[in-house]
């Protein structure tokens, strides 16, 4: 088998997967704050912060959906060994991986029921670079307003108006990844 | 044997084998260099049986199991999945699977794989003729309902 397929998970499991949660829950209960994150090395093209988000929030019981050029033999193989996470459709994922133009369109995911709004789909969006700047955020966990540079404004602006119900997002460049939950509202 | 029965087999060996059988047959032996790909770590697994062996599957219940993977300095990967909680034990059934794969094969097998499928069939066979001493014969007499 491929090494770059085997290579590249967490040194220490618990310890390393610990940071990660937290600087994943940090991130989405402060929206706008960025976070850096260490211990995965993931094959191209995914980046260090998605591979330790992955390593961190997906096991066999969480379906992963690789949209556009992240569908590719190695990221498989990769999220196979590390996860055992199983591949499904846009409409039945847990998480959903990809560059922003990859991942629409954006009504394809799940974002909850009325009994239900925790069945939704968390978005892991590949940037190029993330920083606190650009789109104006409000609401719980953020004190005044933050900023964070966000692809598209309108997308998030309608997300966050079917509170409760809607996806969550993490943006993810190099080690460094910030999140949007469904909660924040965005203005341009 | 196929390359694929070949490993399954010798895995299928390593995953049942006693560990103080596997420990007193490799730690005689240098430990190669190697690198993890996932360090030692306890889970369980689902035994599911078939009734009679061929009936629909059932869950039997679950069995505390070991996994781990690592790659010798030669590129060879070693994967093990060992019933118990010994990591230790883990880890010598990945070395052996990874040396299974290289120039030493010839040698893992004849002083570690060979010996210890030998020490685990005489369990199995012991145990097997302990059980059936205690075996008791039923017949039926003919009973004239008729």
């Amino acid at each position: 088998m491929d090494a770059a397929v085997l290579n590249g998970g967490f040194g220490d499991a618990p310890i390393d997967a610990a940071r990660a949660f937290r600087a994943a829950m940090q991130a989405m209960a402060r929206p706008g704050t960025i976070h850096e994150v260490t211990g995965a090395e993931p094959p191209a093209p995914l980046s260090t912060a998605t591979g330790v988000l992955i390593l961190t929030l997906c096991d066999p019981e969480t379906g992963v959906h690789l949209a556009g050029g992240h569908d590719c033999a190695e990221v498989r193989g990769w999220i196979t060994f590390h996860t055992g996470a199983p591949f499904v459709s846009a409409e039945d994922c847990d998480f959903a991986l990809g560059t922003w133009e990859a991942l629409h369109p954006l009504d394809r995911f799940r974002i909850g029921t009325a009994q239900y709004p925790d069945r939704s789909a968390t978005l892991i969006v590949e940037r190029a670079e993330v920083r606190a700047e650009g789109a104006i955020l409000t609401g719980p966990g953020i004190r005044d307003t933050a900023r964070l540079s966000l692809p598209d404004v309108a997308a998030f602006r309608a997300n966050a108006s079917r509170f409760p119900l809607g996806w969550d997002a993490y943006f993810c460049a190099a080690n460094r990844l910030a999140a949007l939950p469904r909660s924040t509202q965005v203005e341009g | 044997m196929t390359e694929m029965t070949a490993r399954k087999d010798w895995m299928s060996l390593l995953a049942k084998a006693p560990p103080k059988a596997l420990a007193a047959l490799w730690d005689t032996r240098e430990t190669p260099d190697f690198t993890w790909l996932r360090a030692p770590e306890i889970g369980a697994a689902m035994v599911r049986g078939r009734m009679g062996g061929t009936g629909a599957p059932f869950n039997m219940g679950e069995m505390t199991v070991t996994r781990c993977s690592l790659q010798l300095d030669g590129g060879a990967v070693g994967h093990a999945y060992v019933q118990g909680r010994d990591k230790a034990h883990a880890e010598r059934a990945a070395l052996v699977d990874a040396l299974m794969q290289t120039d030493a094969a010839d040698r893992v097998r004849a002083e570690v794989l060979d010996p210890l499928r030998a020490d685990m069939t005489e369990r199995a066979e012991a145990r097997a003729a302990r059980a059936a001493a205690t075996k008791v014969e039923f017949f039926t007499l003919v009973r004239g309902e008729d």
